[in-house]
């Protein structure tokens, strides 16, 4: 009856989400008029903090990588019409291969300890989303349950772990020993030193590039390969999967343990890349924001990519507008996020529906 | 003209009375300036296609729509129908294609539903029984009040449906599509109980698109093309042929043409088939039959008697219980080994299986033949080489738009199962299934779709074709089986198919009972 409408493509993936964002800013804006600051010089703050200067933006950078990470675990999945919320879990058991790898193999040749600290934290992430995904084909358990249950288990074992069995020895704090320096990710500032640029100091660091092409990598599987055809035709329709002899538990436990292991790759960034060290709670809610970079991103690389900045930018300009707003502290930076995460994601459909009105109105009518 | 002629015609107003309604959604315009003059005391058809806008003008009758512009009378009285309230208000009762039953309460408290009256039930019941039973008995509605809806056939449960609408006042009753889930007796038994609401004075309105219902029951016909009102008639002056003619808005071939079947080797060869649902339960026993090269043998039946679930054992989807199954003289394997061994599957329902309705033409193009070197080279989809074979199916089977990029579900119903045709044909199959090949289809995509088949045969490959369009069947077939519960009840040749005897087939009527 009424014909489906669709948005041209800027306008479904630049404009609505840049309105729905917008939205997000302005009611930021009037929960910072009611702190009694000025809202205008808190954007400046912000936008000053998360790209004023090299440090800043390579701090921006640096929290980006974890979110395209886990944004990208969230959106893979997504193709398969699964909603994988376990990225906190695989992200900490990606931390614990890394780890291992690190502890076991750190005094290789940095050629060969890195690529195997990579594996670790892939192979690690990947069972534990396996194991969902395995539930769900098999068991038809249904993965929202289950990922978030695991994530609960992969904190008991890290705990577990980290207060008796790999706890550096004669301290109290649960986190291991310092690796050996063959197995740390470079970071970029000192990468680019020999080449004459001069980037202030972050731990921004080698995973960066490999996170975008991890996004690269889900692009061309998504879209180019005939497994994401196949990956895609189970998402949107189980009966025409089994009508093309495609098998959908196949597809389910490939694509979540490739999801598992791109969560489990955000260790990298962290642990490799930044502490040397496996600490307890490294993983810090990003495998959580994965999902809101996901929704924000449309499930699409780039869309992740670029969702992943603005949430980098938001905790790097959060941290210090919180130093220079003393009447604005760290939990508002959490509200300013929540109410992104909520505008963007969860509010997505809000302007849609207009949106659509005023493009059908203005387009010429298809026969 | 015509509708003018029918106000005149009698000294009542006329029941309902439609000028200039326009409704359009979006860029859609779905009814143009309608108008539309229904005797009272009349029954009244609407024939159309699909897309032709009948629906959308019932469902503004209904009150389900708001028109953009125009007005609606109801005997001679302009009304205001905001919400199917106002509708029940002014006396007008729907039956909706898909009833609109709780299966699992008996009739009385499905009619008493919306009418209860009254803080407890106790009171109201007594009184509602007495009104449904007298009700029933003036209009020949025989219904067990007492029975559960869910153990009771279609045909009893449409009735609920009517006697619904009659008990809540309606004087005007309008019925979408009523018999597509009927077995020829029932739809007959149905037209019965039309007509004596016709005799009492009450308005019945018929939308149908098989011209053979219009032809039989009704007094007066509409026809509506691409959201007009073409033409209106009175029933006695037209003909099947006309009226075919003004829907489709050219002359069209109602008949299949085709000569005498040669059939050749078997191609496939079931032996007492057994199919189990998703709970367990046998939908299809003991069935054997087989089918060879160069005929088309056709299912029959009422839809729901194991027709789908064979449908699926055959084409691999769906597990054998039992029994055997032969492509070729070799064992089937899955969906996927089916297809590597020329089985073509055109599913009954295309946009649940046999497209995915968020993928754009090309990629619906191979669905089932993704894994073929002509489509994936090293794991890559050959993404131009698919567009451009999708661009030439599309030219060659008059797919419109001829755009590969646009999604599947933009399609209309017709295009969407060329494009299904398109791709199992142009994949040269042996043996092609094929369910409902023309449910939702217009006319004029019909007779390709037909042509298509026929052409298939005489190239001879062998087709099962599972239908419960009983003349698809009759006239597309060359050996008829009706399935009934899960059986097959008798084999007839095509031509020698008489109604009759299929519709007692089709009731689960076995030929020595008679």
């Amino acid at each position: 009856m009424a014909a489906r409408r669709r948005l041209p493509f800027w306008a479904e993936y630049l404009l609505l989400p840049l309105l729905n964002l917008s939205l997000a800013f302005l009611v930021s804006g009037l929960v910072v008029l009611l702190l009694g600051e000025n809202p205008i010089e808190a954007v400046r703050l912000l936008v000053y903090g998360a790209f004023g200067f090299g440090e800043a933006v390579g701090y921006t950078l640096f929290y980006a990588t974890n979110f395209i990470f886990t944004g990208l675990a969230v959106a893979v999945a997504f193709h398969a019409g699964l909603f994988n919320i376990g990225g906190e879990g695989q992200a900490a058991l990606g931390g614990l291969g890394v780890a291992l790898a690190a502890l076991w193999f750190g005094h290789l040749h940095p050629l060969l300890a890195i690529p195997i600290a990579m594996l670790g934290a892939a192979l690690f992430g990947g069972i534990w989303g396996f194991i969902p995904g395995w539930l769900q084909a098999r068991r038809g358990s249904h993965t929202v349950i289950t990922t978030i249950m695991l994530n609960f288990v992969a904190a008991s074992i890290m705990t577990y772990l980290l207060v008796n069995v790999i706890i550096k020895p004669g301290q109290s704090a649960p986190e291991t020993v310092t690796f050996a320096e063959n197995v740390w990710l470079p970071q970029l500032h000192q990468l680019l030193q020999p080449l004459g640029f001069a980037i202030g100091r972050s731990p921004l660091n080698l995973a960066f590039p490999i996170a975008l092409l991890c996004a690269l990598l889900v692009w061309i599987y998504v879209w180019k390969l005939r497994l994401g055809y196949e990956l895609r035709v189970v998402g949107r329709s189980e009966a025409a999967a089994l009508y093309a002899g495609i098998s959908p538990a196949a597809h389910i436990m490939l694509v979540m343990t490739i999801s598992g292991a791109l969560a489990g790759l955000m260790a990298l960034n962290e642990v490799l890349g930044a502490q040397h060290r496996l600490v307890l709670g490294f993983t810090g809610g990003y495998g959580f924001v994965g999902i809101a970079v996901a929704l924000m991103g449309r499930n699409h690389p780039i869309g992740v990519v670029l969702a992943a900045l603005l949430f980098g930018a938001l905790y790097q300009g959060g941290a210090e507008l919180a130093f220079d707003m003393p009447r604005i502290n760290r939990d508002m930076i959490v509200v300013i996020q929540g109410l992104v995460i909520l505008f963007a994601g969860a509010l997505e459909h809000m302007f849609r529906p207009t949106l659509e009105a005023l493009f059908v109105r203005t387009r010429p009518v298809p026969v | 003209m015509e509708a003018g002629a029918a106000t005149a015609g009698g000294a009542r107003p006329p029941a309902v009375e439609l000028r200039g309604i326009s409704k359009s959604f979006g860029p859609v315009q779905a009814n143009r300036e309608v108008d539309l003059a229904v005797a009272a005391g009349s029954i009244h058809g609407i024939v159309g296609e699909n897309g032709a806008g009948k629906s959308t003008l019932m469902n503004i009758l209904y009150g389900f729509y708001q028109p953009d512009a125009g007005r609606i009378l109801v005997d001679g009285r302009e009304r205001r129908i905001r919400s199917p309230l106002d509708a029940i208000r002014a006396g007008i009762g729907m039956v909706h294609q898909h009833f609109m039953l709780v299966e699992p309460f008996t009739v009385l408290e499905n009619l008493l539903l919306g009418a209860e009256g009254g803080f407890t039930l106790e009171a109201g019941i007594a009184r509602a029984r007495r009104e449904i039973e007298a009700i029933e008995r003036d209009y020949g509605l025989e219904v067990d009040l007492d029975a559960v809806v869910k153990d009771l056939p279609v045909g009893v449960q449409q009735r609920v449906e009517i006697l619904k609408a009659l008990f809540r006042g309606a004087h005007i009753l309008v019925l979408d599509e009523p018999t597509g889930v009927l077995t020829p007796q029932e739809a007959d038994h149905l037209f019965r109980i039309l007509r004596n609401l016709r005799d009492q004075g009450r308005t019945v309105i018929l939308i149908t698109h098989k011209l053979r219902e219009i032809m039989a029951v009704t007094d007066r016909v509409s026809v509506m093309r691409g959201g007009r009102m073409v033409a209106h008639r009175r029933t006695a002056d037209t003909s099947t042929e006309e009226l075919a003619e003004l829907m489709v808005g050219r002359k069209v071939l109602l008949r299949v043409e085709k000569g005498p079947a040669r059939p050749g080797d078997p191609v496939l060869e079931v032996t007492d088939l057994e199919v189990r649902d998703d709970f367990g339960v046998p939908r299809v026993r003991d069935v054997s039959f087989t089918v060879r090269a160069g005929e088309i043998v056709g299912i029959a039946g009422v839809a729901g008697n194991g027709q789908s679930e064979l449908l699926e054992a055959l084409a691999g989807i769906r597990p054998v219980a039992r029994g055997r199954v032969l492509l070729g003289g070799r064992p089937l394997g899955d969906a996927a080994e089916a297809r590597t061994r020329r089985l073509g599957h055109v599913p009954e329902d295309r946009l649940r299986m046999g497209l995915v309705r968020s993928f754009a033409a090309w990629e619906n193009a191979i669905l089932g033949y993704q894994r073929q070197s002509a489509y994936t080279r090293g794991g890559f989809l050959r993404r131009r080489r698919v567009i451009a074979s999708c661009g030439d199916w599309m030219e060659r089977y008059d797919v419109r738009p001829r755009d590969p990029f646009l999604h599947a579900a933009d399609f209309s119903g017709g295009n969407q199962q060329k494009l299904v045709l398109a791709r199992e044909l142009e994949h040269d199959p042996d043996l092609l299934l094929v369910g409902q090949p023309t449910r939702g289809v217009d006319i004029g995509a019909i007779e390709f779709i037909h042509r298509q088949l026929v052409a298939m045969r005489d190239a001879g490959k062998a087709i099962l074709l599972v239908s419960v369009e009983l003349e698809e069947v009759m006239s597309l077939a060359d050996r008829i089986l009706v399935m009934f519960d899960g059986r097959i009840m008798g084999e007839m040749a095509g031509a020698e198919g008489e109604e009759r005897r299929l519709g007692l087939l089709m009731a689960g009527v076995a030929a020595e009972e008679r």
